[in-house]
Order: C-alpha cells, then sequence, then structure tokens
C-alpha cells in the first residue's frame, strides 16, 4: 500500500443544523504522518467536522473516508472498532468526573486491553509524564485548571496509541510554557509515532508552527488551503487577515464584505 | 382554530416521535445488558449508589405508612368488632398496593431524579461523547448498569418498605391499641396469599421499577445539554414517573384483582 493515499477523505461534504447550514460542500485530505491544522472563525463547524470524521454525526450529502472505509456507512460496531484507532481531545476535555487524573488515563486502557494492573500503571504514569502531569495523578478533574484538564484529557486520547489523533483547540488556556511544550507534544508524538494529527485552532503562530498543511474553513466551505509558507505568500485578503492574526481575538473574524463598512453604515447600496 | 389544531398535531408528533426514540433507546439498553452481566462490578456499584440514596428514606416512610394504616384501619375495623383483621389489612394494604406504589413514587424522586441529572450532565459535560470516541459505547457501559441496577432494586426496595409498614403497623396496633399479638401475625399468615397477593405486588413492583428507571436514564440521555436542559429533564422524570406509576398500578390492579 502506497503512504500517498490520504488517510481521511472528505468530499462534498454537505451537513446542517436544523435549518442551519454548516457545511456546504467541503472537500478534504487529510495526509498520512502529517499535522493539518484546521483554522477558521468561531461557529464555523471546527468541532462539528471532528465529529463528522469522528462518525458522531453524519453527512447529509458527501461522504468521509478513512483508511478507505466510508465512516459515515459503518455499523455500530465497525464504527466502534474504528475508534480505537482514533484519538479524539475535545475542546472541554470532556474528563470523566468521578474518577481521579489516573483512572481518567487508564479508562480506555482497562475498557479495551486485559493488561496487568503494573503495566496500566506504568503506561499511565507515562502518558501523564509526557503532558507533565505525573504529579497530578490523583487528583480528580473538579481539582485541575481548564489548561490541565486538556493536558490530562491528551494524555488519555494517546493512551491507546492511536493512528490518528484530532485535537479541538488544544492550546486554548495554557500559559506559555505549557503551549510550548504542547506544541512540541504535538509534533513529537506525531512524527515519533508516526501519527497522522488534525488540530483545529485559532492561535495562527502556534497553529502555523506545527502544520505541515493548512485548510481555512468559513462559511461552510474551505475557502484557502496550503502549506503554511504558501497561505502567508498567498495574495488572498482572507487568508492575508487571517494568517496575520487579525482575525485572533474575542470578536469573531469578518467575512469578506461585498460593501465597505461605511457603506454598509450609510445604507448605500454599491 | 385552525392554529390550535396545527399546534395540538405539532405537540402530539413530536410527543410520538419522542417515545420512538425513548423504544429504540430502551431495545439498545437491552441489548447492552449482556455486556454489565459480564462485567457484574459496574453493576452492584449501582445497586449500591441506587440502594443507598433510597434506603433510610423507603425505611423512614414505610414505618409511618403503616403506622398511620394501623390507626385509621382500627378505628374502622373496630366498628364492626373485627380488629382482630387489622394485621392482615395491614399487610394486604401493602403488600398489594401501597408497597408498590409508594416506593416507586419515593424512587422515582430519590433514586430517578439523581439517574437523570447525573447522567444529563455527563451529556452536557460532553462525557457521554467522549466515551463514544473512545470506543466506548455509554449506553452499554453507563446506561445498561444504571438501568439494571434500578431494575432490581425496585422490587427489593418495595419488599423492604411493605415488611417495615407491617411492623410499623404492629408498633401501633399491638403496642398503641393494644391488639392480640398472635391475632395480628396467625390472622396475616392466614389471609395473606402468596401468588394472589405477594406476587402480584412483586410484578407490579418490577413493572414500575422498568418503567421509572426506564424513564430516568432516557430523560438524562435526551437532555438538552444545558444546565436549564438537565434541570428540565430532572423535573419531568418525576412526573412523568409518577404520571406513569399511577396509571399503570390502575391498569395493573384491574387486570389482577378485577375479577374476583
Ligand atoms: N448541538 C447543536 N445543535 C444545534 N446547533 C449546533 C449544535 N452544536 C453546534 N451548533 C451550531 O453549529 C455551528 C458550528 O458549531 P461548532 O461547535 O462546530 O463551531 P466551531 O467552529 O467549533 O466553533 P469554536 O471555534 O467556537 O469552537 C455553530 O454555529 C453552532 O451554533
Ligand atoms: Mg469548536
Amino acid at each position: 500500500m502506497t503512504d500517498n493515499t490520504p488517510l481521511i477523505k472528505i468530499r462534498n461534504v454537505h451537513f446542517s443544523r436544523g435549518s442551519k447550514l454548516i457545511f456546504d460542500g467541503v472537500d478534504m485530505d487529510i495526509q498520512r504522518g502529517k499535522v493539518t491544522v484546521i483554522m477558521g472563525p468561531s461557529g464555523t463547524g471546527k468541532t462539528t467536522l471532528l465529529k463528522l470524521i469522528g462518525g458522531q454525526l453524519r453527512p447529509s450529502v458527501g461522504s468521509i473516508e478513512m483508511d478507505g472505509k466510508a465512516i459515515h456507512k459503518l455499523k455500530h460496531n465497525e464504527l466502534y472498532q474504528l475508534r480505537k484507532k482514533m484519538g479524539m481531545l475535545f475542546q472541554s476535555g470532556a474528563l470523566l468526573t468521578d474518577i481521579s487524573v489516573f483512572e481518567n488515563v487508564a479508562f480506555p486502557l482497562r475498557e479495551h486491553t486485559q493488561l496487568s494492573e503494573s503495566m496500566i500503571r506504568h503506561l499511565v504514569l507515562m502518558k501523564l509524564h509526557a503532558v507533565g502531569l505525573r504529579g497530578a495523578r490523583d487528583l480528580m478533574p473538579a481539582e485541575l485548571s481548564g489548561g490541565m484538564a486538556r493536558r490530562v484529557a491528551l494524555a488519555r486520547a494517546i493512551a491507546l496509541d492511536p493512528m490518528m489523533i484530532m485535537y479541538d483547540e488544544p492550546f486554548t488556556g495554557q500559559d506559555p510554557i505549557s503551549m510550548g511544550v504542547l506544541v512540541r507534544l504535538i509534533r513529537m508524538l506525531n512524527d515519533a509515532l508516526g501519527l497522522s494529527s488534525i488540530v483545529v485552532s485559532h492561535d495562527v503562530k502556534e497553529a502555523c508552527a506545527i502544520a505541515d498543511y493548512v485548510y481555512l474553513v468559513s462559511g461552510g466551505k474551505v475557502i484557502e488551503h496550503g502549506t503554511p509558507a504558501q497561505l502567508a505568500a498567498s495574495d488572498s485578503q482572507w487568508s492575508q487577515q487571517f494568517m496575520q492574526g487579525l482575525a485572533d481575538g474575542p470578536v469573531p473574524f469578518h467575512y469578506a464584505a461585498a460593501k465597505t463598512y461605511a457603506d454598509d453604515l450609510m445604507g448605500v447600496d454599491v | 382554530m385552525m392554529d390550535l389544531l396545527q399546534r395540538l398535531g405539532v405537540t402530539s408528533l413530536s410527543m410520538l416521535e419522542r417515545l420512538g426514540r425513548g423504544s429504540v433507546f430502551f431495545l439498545n439498553i437491552l441489548l447492552s445488558i449482556p455486556s454489565v452481566l459480564v462485567r457484574p462490578r459496574l453493576l452492584f456499584a449501582q445497586m449500591y449508589s441506587v440502594g443507598v440514596l433510597s434506603f433510610s428514606l423507603i425505611v423512614i416512610s414505610g414505618l409511618f405508612v403503616g403506622m398511620v394504616l394501623a390507626l385509621q384501619g382500627f378505628y374502622t375495623l373496630s366498628d364492626f368488632g373485627a380488629e382482630g383483621m387489622l394485621g392482615v389489612m395491614v399487610a394486604a394494604s401493602l403488600v398489594r398496593e401501597l408497597g408498590p406504589v409508594v416506593a416507586a413514587l419515593l424512587f422515582a424522586g430519590r433514586a430517578g431524579s439523581a439517574l437523570t441529572a447525573e447522567i444529563g450532565l455527563m451529556k452536557a459535560t460532553e462525557q457521554l461523547s467522549g466515551m463514544e470516541m473512545m470506543a466506548v459505547d455509554p449506553v452499554a457501559r453507563i446506561i445498561a448498569p444504571r438501568f439494571l441496577a434500578g431494575l432490581l432494586s425496585m422490587p427489593l426496595l418495595a419488599t423492604l418498605f411493605s415488611a417495615i409498614g407491617v411492623l410499623g403497623g404492629y408498633f401501633i396496633g399491638v403496642g398503641l391499641l393494644g391488639i392480640d399479638e398472635g391475632g395480628y401475625w396467625s390472622q396475616m399468615q392466614a389471609k395473606i396469599d402468596f401468588s394472589e397477593d405477594i406476587l402480584n405486588g412483586l410484578i407490579k413492583s418490577v413493572v414500575f421499577g422498568l418503567v421509572v428507571t426506564w424513564i430516568a436514564v432516557f430523560e438524562g440521555y435526551d437532555a438538552i445539554p444545558t444546565s436549564e436542559g438537565v434541570s428540565r429533564a430532572t423535573t419531568q422524570t418525576v412526573v412523568h414517573s409518577a404520571f406513569a406509576v399511577l396509571l399503570l398500578d390502575f391498569i395493573l390492579t384491574a387486570l389482577m384483582f378485577g375479577d374476583n
């Protein structure tokens, strides 16, 4: 098998929430062994896209294939088998609140393997060490900060050594030090374990630092894609605005409007 | 008028749709039950928490219901000089009717609402979603053990309720009102029929346990994943369970005791 076929092939995906159209024909390729970053304004459906890839949602039109298997057509059991090969880091962490940090990381191991207790302990501590939280193993999730919770969730996501990890906003709420660690960690996990990674992020600088390939999504479509260098050199206003960080901040990104702001205010039609 | 009809139509359609989803959910739970039986520890943990949640409530309520039954029954029976039948009356009311029904109502208020809130919050905080992505089916791992625990606990709790109630009746009847102690028990033993009374009561409590737990887990699983949604779901568990228990009690009573 050649490694050039994309791990994930997304073709012409349409998806709506109620009457609200979220994706209007999205095409994407996620390459094996690469870090693919998906950027876009808040609320465009980046999390939704990850859930489509994870098979938690199904597209109304179009196809999503992983390794040649159409995820949206899999039966319950097949889907669960496939998910063992995916790790997903939720935006909120999604840790189980009634068990400790240690048990959270051990959870997938206990559910899916018959490893001995000492082996589990060994693996859990190793994964926690990788995210810098070995000392926090006895804390309960409620005692963690948001950034710590996300790192524990990362340790849990890599517990089963998946072939692909999806990160939903991994950098939000991290201090500069753990941010740096995280950026390197994602890169290192990707390269050392031969994973494929999908990173959803608003943090243009960090995301570009680790990205092999970038997709910019807005208004239900892929607006631009390319390597970080290609996007930085692109003369499209849209990617310039985004890549220079103008979109970063509490105010959502403005979709390129046909009229200027002043014209809009004056109610003048162009 | 058209507007009203339309709204009625929309409401009943959405209710039907919800009932459909609930039934599919129920089937999924049933299909997952074997996976729980393989891991009984999950089940015991849940039975423990359901039992502990409801134990003291059931004991105290059972005691008082039994005592009130004895007080009320005594004054009616003594008019006919039939005080000796007090034990039978207390036991029959409890075993056939009050044990299953009151225990189920208390169970819905205590354990049912807690189940809904717990599952709803797990959904709201993406814990269920997170589990799905770890290839762990939340229906098998979270819902089915809770469902089974509720199903098994309910008959136990109803039995406990009745037993404590009979004791409460004894304290009042024999201790306070001075009925003959031997009569209280022997009449009860002679007149309470195993299949007619005890078995039918047990069947009721099994049915109530099934329905209440089903409502509780479904409301939680189907809750809108916000704090408001979870709070509404919790309320609905209690309200729907109460309606369901009382309605089913009527139907079951008519079927079981209607022909004699
Ligand atoms: N459960 C839901 N029901 C209805 N609409 C939803 C639901 N979840 C998300 N949406 C809508 O779908 C759109 C995309 O949501 P999504 O969470 O995928 O955005 P996002 O790109 O991840 O945003 P952010 O960067 O803020 O995380 C949003 O406009 C939101 O209103
Ligand atoms: Mg998101």
